[in-house]
């Protein structure tokens, strides 16, 4: 399963140091990754830990309080906007909450970006358009608006318009929450047959261990605002680490208490 | 006391942010409608004829009724008045020249702040909280040359067109009044309404429009793209782009009135 070589690939994205903040609030406290070109790397953690944080950082949307990201070699944070832009056109980011453009179609939101940055003809974006939905299993419903949809199938226009540019590297925030088990698999086997047939490179938020498992090459395990472990899924299964075990067992027991202390509990309903 | 001063100073130093932000974005506005064609990138024709037809064409029957009642209200007041001094006659100058100087741009103003700079507050608003704005960018789409450039030029051709038609509306209420209550005629209604009339009385309501639709544009657009805070975000930012438009609409009339007609008094 090790297909990659850590000395020889190339790295596409690099966090160094890391660190934002909300406020007073540490969001992201000193995170460190390397990514490398057509891996699929998954990032894994609690909700509110920061994942979706850390994909706006990474793709140039939030700037951080300090720490480097470099994505295809450019240093996004300070990066200017044309130069921001060269870049977006060549990476493609599904949004947790879909984001489609709600006063445009389902095909009119995939055909966007062909339609701004190409000079494609319209019939060649007409049949590009229908192969990207075609893909997501959604073809037949270029003429619907977003309202008119379901939200895992929303999920799916979203996904469809991300790689609509064939981009090189794309970001899932989410891609298979909400999801029944079957449009998960074929999200799963999509992104993988992304990976593998165009070598894009995905950076995939989930919490679905089932796919997890199925489609990583490897895993960074978040937490608090702090990467605890990066591995293959299979050094990832047998960390030693008890933070992580709970994690992907998924148990109720373990150092990440869900209940506070019986006695901060009592202090704070008492005042 | 000291909390007051403290209160005062931050509200100003808010307004002189917003006020630099809203100038800010006239500025990239424009400067996408001047370099962007040569750059082979402008607003694309479609979404700026949209606009066009939602600021401009669908406000026509609110703008026509509001100004012709309009005229017929200043008729009758000034008929009252003029009566006294034997110069009913006069209803007529009175009736054109407050309209196109003042009554016509500032009620169709105030009538499209309402109507559609409210509707862009709230249509940015929802796309700021739902991340639609956000997507745009992830696209590399800039959101003010996609979606503050169409509803500029919407505004800015639509509202003089509309303004146009309110005065014609606004004479024509008061030419109902003059011809059918006041005896005044037709044909010398018609006469004195625009013997007195001269260009400046149109053009210089026509500039304040365009300055008019240039702030509910400005206003509403920034107003949208900053709202936080979900569905209750998107509801404050409508009612504040009402309010701030209206606010500024006044205004900018005062200080236009002040440099077109009482500069030289
Ligand atoms: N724009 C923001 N302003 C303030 N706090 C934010 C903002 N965006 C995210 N946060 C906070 O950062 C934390 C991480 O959020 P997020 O990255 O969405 O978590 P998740 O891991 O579930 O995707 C949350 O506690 C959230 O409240
Ligand atoms: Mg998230």
């Amino acid at each position: 399963m090790n297909k990659f070589d850590a000395e020889k690939d190339e790295v596409v994205i690099e966090v160094k140091d890391l660190v934002r903040k909300f406020g007073d609030r540490v969001v992201l406290n000193g995170i460190n990754i390397k990514i490398r070109k057509g891996e699929i790397f998954v990032i894994m953690g609690g909700s509110g830990c920061g994942k979706s944080t850390l994909l706006r950082h990474i793709i140039g949307n939030l700037k951080p309080t300090s720490g480097q990201i470099f994505l295809m070699g450019k240093d996004i944070a300070s990066a200017e906007e044309a130069a921001l832009n060269e870049i977006r056109k060549k990476i493609g980011m599904s949004f947790q909450s879909s984001a489609l453009f709600d006063s445009m179609t389902v095909g009119e939101n995939v055909s966007l970006p062909l339609r701004e940055h190409t000079k494609l003809n319209k019939n060649v974006i007409e049949i590009m358009v229908k192969m990207k939905l075609e893909l997501v299993g959604l073809r037949g419903f270029e003429d619907l608006l977003p309202s008119e949809i379901s939200g895992g199938m929303k999920k799916r226009v979203g996904l469809a318009r991300a790689i609509a540019m064939d981009p090189q590297i794309v970001f899932y925030d989410e891609p298979t929450a909400g999801l029944d088990p079957i449009m998960s698999s074929v999200i799963d086997k999509l992104i993988v047959d992304l990976s593998n047939k165009l070598s894009m490179t995905s950076v995939v938020v989930t919490h679905d261990m089932k796919s997890v498992m199925a489609i990583a090459d490897r895993i960074a395990m978040l937490y608090e605002g702090r990467v605890l472990e990066i591995g293959t899924p299979d050094e990832i299964k047998n960390s030693k680490n008890p933070l992580v075990k709970q994690f992907i067992n998924g148990s109720f027991d373990g150092p990440i208490s869900f209940f506070q202390e019986k006695e901060d509990y009592l202090d704070q309903l008492t005042g | 006391m000291s909390s007051i001063f403290f209160a005062t100073g931050k509200m100003y130093l808010g307004f002189i942010r917003e006020f630099t932000s809203i100038l800010a974005l006239l500025y990239d506005t424009v400067a996408w409608i001047v370099v962007g064609p040569f750059r082979g990138k402008v607003a694309s024709r479609q979404s700026i004829f949209q606009q066009m037809v939602f600021a401009g064409v669908q406000s026509v029957i609110i703008v026509a009724f509001i100004s012709l009642f309009t005229g017929i209200v200043i008729a009758m007041q000034s008929a009252y008045q003029l009566k006294q001094l034997g110069a009913v006659v006069y209803v007529a100058p009175m009736v054109s020249i407050s309209i196109t100087r003042e009554l016509g741009p500032v009620f169709t103003a105030l009538v499209v702040a309402g109507r559609v700079g409210s509707a862009i507050a709230a249509e940015l608003g929802t796309m700021k909280v739902s991340e639609q704005i956000e997507a745009l960018e992830t696209l590399a789409i800039d959101p003010v040359r996609f979606l503050v450039v169409p509803r500029f030029l919407g505004l800015l051709v639509m509202v003089p067109c509309l303004t146009l038609m309110a005065n014609f509306m606004g004479i024509v209420g008061g030419l109902i009044v003059g011809v059918t209550t006041l005896d005044i005629g037709f044909h010398r209604y018609v006469l004195f309404s625009f013997d007195f009339l001269v260009w400046k009385d149109i053009w210089s309501g026509l500039v304040k429009s365009a300055l008019f639709a240039i702030a509910i544009a400005m206003i509403s657009c920034h107003v949208g793209l900053s709202t936080k805070g979900g569905a209750e975000g998107v509801g404050k930012s409508t009612t504040l782009s009402v309010v701030i438009s209206f606010i500024m609409i006044i205004v900018l009339d005062c200080i236009m009135t002040g440099v077109f007609f009482f500069s030289q008094v």
